[in-house]
């Protein structure tokens, strides 16, 4: 899932400085999973900038609310009201809900409240990792499905690099030696032959080299079903 | 001959060879680089000029090797995949080639987290083992990475690749090097070696695969300055494996010979790596000490260099 963190105070109090009533907005998914932008970090913050704004002697008004998806315009639609009444829209969800709101709403500014950070998983109470880059061309297959181009701080294909010590990153002694992780998984699968191939280089043009990506299912589209009745 | 260089030509001659290191200035400064080419014309074969080691901004490697050669010494430019994409790196090798550098040190380089701008975009489009494949390509085949070919004379390098034998896992290093000889490394130049009998056991196991017949292994050696210097390799460096006898020894000397014992030291390694079956030659890295290079050499009984 996409994993995000709240952006400091500080921050979020300079971005809405010019406004007097704000709508924190907060999403269901992913960001309610990993406690930044759920309806608890909106209350949370709502409650930190009314304290902090009343302290600077302002007198903003926040309005809370929260929709499962912010990255769909349905969802949001829920909250057109709220959307409407407010200055600004101070929103909790990924970057993928700012712009959504941005687009659906142009009438209305949405602020990003939250520093989208990566996809990653829980590893433990408070500790998320990433684990994928989106890269758009999978290898797991030939790493035992530990993904070097997310996990590897070099994103090497042909690793473990001269760094690798103690299973450990010379990167950082926090991150795992992603090189190190696979291959002793390969050796538990008994599949180190994967590792003793020459891996080409990759085609990074389905990653974000390619320029922004966007995947089309022709046979999903309404336009086709229409296309085809006509 | 591959490249012709003068390392390839000492290599396969059959002479035990020496590679020397400079690091360029983190400035324009010329003087410096004729400063430190003196300390080693005469005493290594060819001399490494590293590509902003520890992601360092230094001067380029192309435009320090190009001066080297001018001075009459043999460069071996190091290329690394951090700063630069397939088509920077293919763009810069013409141009090398063209210049006249023959050997070339493929790394994936340093992240820039090391060094002076650890906020910078890093590429690692490729990695070392794909460089390699590159470079080979460039030359063997008259290819470049995309599969176009190379139109009038294409670029040829001696292709020298690094190994850490003292990195994890241990039992996969063996095999990493026979991958790189297999993308196309000619020469090899390995971490810093101060753990002899850890390097012994590696070179057995890599001759036992039969790499040190698909490739010139050079062992890599160092002097250490100080006691200091030696506690912080020890501790500090990652993928160094400095024995504490070592940092002992370097501990229990007076400071004002500590110098002097750090050189004691290398020439001891370089006599033992000597003795170790499919090590063809040494690369003594004697960064910013190029002036010990001198001495190192001639301890060890290296010089006079062999003119081919």
């Amino acid at each position: 899932m996409i994993i995000a963190e709240q952006k400091p105070l500080d921050e979020i109090k300079s971005m809405i400085a010019d406004y007097q009533k704000v709508l924190i907005l907060g999403c269901g998914t992913c960001v309610t999973i990993c406690f930044a932008g759920g309806e608890k970090e909106v209350g949370a913050l709502a409650s930190a900038l009314r304290m902090a704004t009343r302290l600077d002697g302002q007198n903003k008004e926040f309005i809370e609310a929260t929709v499962q998806r912010q990255c769909e315009y349905e969802f949001n639609e829920e909250v057109a009201d709220l959307i409407e009444e407010a200055d600004v829209v101070l929103s909790l969800a990924c970057g993928i809900g700012v712009q959504t709101m941005n687009e659906q709403f142009p009438n209305k500014l949405t602020l990003p409240g939250l520093n989208t950070a990566f996809l990653g998983q829980p590893v433990e109470q408070g500790v998320w990792d990433e684990r994928c880059q989106a890269c758009g061309d999978c290898v797991l297959y030939l790493t035992g499905g530990i993904c070097p181009i997310a996990r590897c701080s070099k994103s090497l294909l042909n690793g473990p690099c001269g760094g690798s010590q103690n299973g450990k990153c010379e990167v950082n002694p926090e991150i795992d030696c992603a090189w190190q992780l696979i291959y002793d998984r390969l050796q538990a699968l008994d599949r180190l032959d994967l590792m003793m191939e020459v891996k080409p280089a990759k085609d990074w043009s389905t990653s974000r080299d390619g320029g922004p990506r966007k995947i089309v299912r022709e046979d999903l589209r309404l336009t086709f079903v229409e296309e085809k009745q006509s | 001959m591959k490249a012709g260089s003068n390392l390839e030509k000492v290599l396969t001659a059959g002479y035990f060879a020496a590679t020397g290191e400079l690091g360029p200035p983190q400035s324009a400064d010329t003087a410096v680089i004729e400063k430190k080419a003196g300390y080693l014309k005469g005493y290594v074969d060819a001399v490494n000029i590293t590509d902003c080691q520890t992601a360092v901004v230094r001067m380029s490697s192309m435009a320090v090797a190009v001066m080297l050669l001018r001075l009459g010494l043999e460069p071996t430019m190091q290329m690394t995949c951090r700063d630069r994409n397939r088509i920077a790196i293919q763009s810069d090798l013409l141009g090398a080639a063209a210049l006249g550098i023959k050997n070339l040190l493929c790394l994936t380089g340093d992240h820039q987290v090391f060094g002076n701008h650890p906020t910078a975009k890093n590429v690692f489009d490729l990695d070392s083992m794909q460089l390699l494949s590159m470079v080979k390509g460039l030359r063997d085949d008259r290819r470049f990475q995309c599969g176009d070919e190379v139109k009038g004379p294409e670029p040829r390098f001696f292709i020298g690749a690094a190994a850490n034998p003292f990195a994890d896992p241990f039992d996969f290093r063996p095999y990493r090097l026979a991958k790189k000889a297999k993308a196309g490394a000619d020469f090899i130049q390995t971490q810093i070696v101060f753990n002899v009998p850890k390097f012994r056991e590696y070179m057995k196991r890599v001759v036992d695969l039969g790499v040190h017949e698909q490739c010139y292994i050079l062992a890599g050696v160092a002097p250490i300055k100080s006691f200091g210097a030696a506690r912080y390799m020890a501790t500090k460096v990652p993928g160094m494996d400095v024995p504490d006898e070592i940092v002992q020894r370097m501990k229990a000397t007076p400071k004002e010979k500590q110098a002097e014992e750090g050189i004691k030291v290398c020439v001891e390694v370089i006599q033992q790596v000597r003795e170790i079956p499919g090590v063809a030659g040494v690369h003594i890295m004697a960064i910013e000490w190029e002036e010990s290079v001198a001495e190192i050499t001639a301890q060890a009984g290296l010089l006079p260099r062999p003119a081919v």
